[in-house]
């Protein structure tokens, strides 16, 4: 059954769509991830533009990071002030993330910097996962018990403008959450990703928030980081397709909510493993696409009106 | 079925009037719109025309002008970049060509190319002073090559087919991604590789209903748009939530 985006202008199959939105919806509430790291390269890759795709799954994220932050917040797992101190820095790297977006599709160099990010982030962030989630299964087979501290400091706490964060445990500079949610915000607009997969390790090891509370609160300013992406780009570039949104949603919402249930029975650990694989292996498509040599050298560009 | 009633109609017309008889080509589309509706998928588009004398029929279906850019990829560092591109001023958004012969025995090169008759006969001119004439025709088949491998250009000439020897059909296949706006179906009548008589007719590809609705308020009220696309978010998070709360 086919249906026409109004905005992408493109015929798609309505299962297609459907299929997408649960099936990465399943993943995303089964990691606790946003899932924008995979929808969207699977969007440009069944022919929406990746305009359309970026600006149109800004809005799905919204959507899926609602129906989950609904559920860490009954359970209390949502620090407000951390949110809201990352929301700031998200608002005001995002609303740039839009304008360099904008200005990249004019000048023809869009889709390599959306590549680029996509290879290096992923593939950082992938391996680090790895190796770390490796050892920790490894370290909990070996000793069962062994003393450690909240957290490692560094020149990191020495910074300015300390606040207290009482939910985390924490006493820590402003910045380092503000420009956490800063680089956040830049790649939300230019990947269309929520940059949960970027954000959940950096309040782990870079912030030393505890593990209970960082899906919780890094979902909290990905809604309205993604708000904010979703409002900028129907508003200066209109490249949001509520149709298509609607649809892969609809599969994501429930999907979301699959995936959580499946999620509560998985050690966390073997969890962190397969999201690192997986991970890895969106990163490896995507460089291999750039290194091997294209069909047509020739292209028509999408930036133009 | 109104489609077909209309041609037949079309064709009772052409063939009982005589006083078409001082026009050498007469001919009409099925229908001059093209409506992109919810479940879209492409779309069939039917001429008609009948002819006073013996010849050859070209039609040739064009989408509105726009302005291209292309661009070419060369090897940086390993990997694939867009190093250099184009822009062409001038490019139809869709063509498409019917004939009762192939083109090169229908008329001579000279003919073909005043029209603009068959893919490699279309005028896409880049500016002398940006392109020597040979890079120019690399930058010009890479346009055309992506138009075809899209379905906009269409390589396949289609037929003309005549019943009896005046009256005569085509139909022309519109994919599901074909461009919106005021095309134009040029009808031609050749004889013996000279140009008898021509007609144009409009065709219009336009989103109809829900499709323009959506269309036209992102377009015209993008901020608007942007906030009810979050508050649509919104509630279908929340309500997905609520819903597996309660089972």
């Amino acid at each position: 059954m086919q249906i026409y985006l109004p905005i992408a202008e493109i015929s798609v199959n309505v299962l297609i769509l459907l299929g997408l939105g649960g099936g990465i919806g399943f993943l995303s509430g089964l990691f606790g991830v946003g899932g924008g790291f995979l929808m969207t390269p699977l969007l440009i890759f069944i022919g929406i533009p990746p305009a359309v795709a970026v600006g149109t799954e800004a809005n799905q994220i919204v959507a899926s990071s609602v129906s989950g932050v609904l559920a860490h917040w009954r359970r209390g797992n949502v620090d407000l002030k951390m949110g809201i101190i990352l929301t700031v820095g998200g608002f005001v790297g995002s609303s740039l993330g839009v304008w360099l977006f904008a200005f990249l599709r004019e000048i023809g160099q869009v889709d390599l910097v959306i590549r680029l990010s996509y290879v290096f982030f992923l593939g950082v962030i992938g391996a680090l996962m790895l190796v770390e989630s490796l050892r920790s299964l490894r370290r909990r087979r070996s000793t069962t018990a062994s003393l450690k501290k909240l957290h490692k400091h560094n020149w990191l706490h020495g910074l300015p403008l300390k606040m207290r964060f009482q939910q985390s445990k924490l006493y820590i500079s402003a910045l380092l959450p503000l420009a956490v949610g800063f680089v956040v915000g830049v790649l939300a607009a230019i990947m269309g990703v929520g940059g949960g997969f970027i954000m959940v390790p950096a309040m782990i090891y870079l912030l030393g928030m505890p593990t209970v509370v960082v899906v919780g609160t890094s979902l909290f300013q990905i809604i309205f980081v993604t708000a904010n992406v979703t409002f900028l780009q129907a508003y200066a570039n209109q490249t949001v397709d509520v149709i298509l949104a609607l649809l892969l949603l609809s599969g994501a919402v429930i999907g979301a909510q699959l995936g959580a249930k499946a999620g509560a029975r998985l050690h966390g650990e073997h969890l962190r493993v397969l999201l690192a694989v997986m991970v890895l292996g969106v990163c490896g498509k995507l460089f291999y696409d750039l290194l091997s040599t294209p069909v047509d050298l020739y292209a028509i560009g999408t930036g133009g009106h | 079925m109104g489609r077909i009633l209309a041609s037949v109609a079309l064709l009772a017309v052409l063939a009982a009037s005589p006083l078409r008889a001082a026009e050498p080509l007469v001919a009409d589309l099925s229908d001059h719109l093209v409506a992109i509706t919810t479940g879209f998928s492409g779309a069939d588009v039917l001429l008609f025309g009948a002819t006073d004398q013996e010849g050859d029929v070209v039609v040739v279906v064009r989408g509105a002008s726009r302005r291209v850019i292309m661009h070419r990829k060369s090897r940086v560092l390993g990997v694939w970049v867009n190093t250099a591109s184009m822009t062409f001023d001038r490019v139809p958004s869709f063509y498409a060509v019917a004939a009762s012969r192939p083109l090169d025995l229908i008329a001579g090169e000279q003919v073909l190319s005043r029209h603009e008759l068959g893919l490699e006969n279309v005028r896409l001119d880049l500016p002398r002073a940006k392109a020597s004439p040979n890079v120019a025709k690399q930058w010009r088949d890479a346009l055309l090559r992506n138009q075809a491998k899209a379905n906009l250009y269409q390589t396949v000439i289609r037929p003309v087919s005549f019943l009896g020897n005046r009256l005569f059909r085509a139909e022309f296949h519109l994919p599901a991604n074909v461009p919106t706006g005021a095309y134009q179906v040029q009808v031609y009548l050749l004889h013996d590789g000279r140009m008898i008589s021509a007609q144009t007719t409009p065709l219009i590809v336009s989103k109809i209903g829900l499709q323009a609705e959506v269309y036209d308020f992102a377009q015209n009220q993008g901020a608007l748009y942007g906030v009810i696309a979050i508050l649509i978010a919104l509630v279908a998070g929340w309500l997905g939530n609520v819903a597996f709360r309660r089972s």
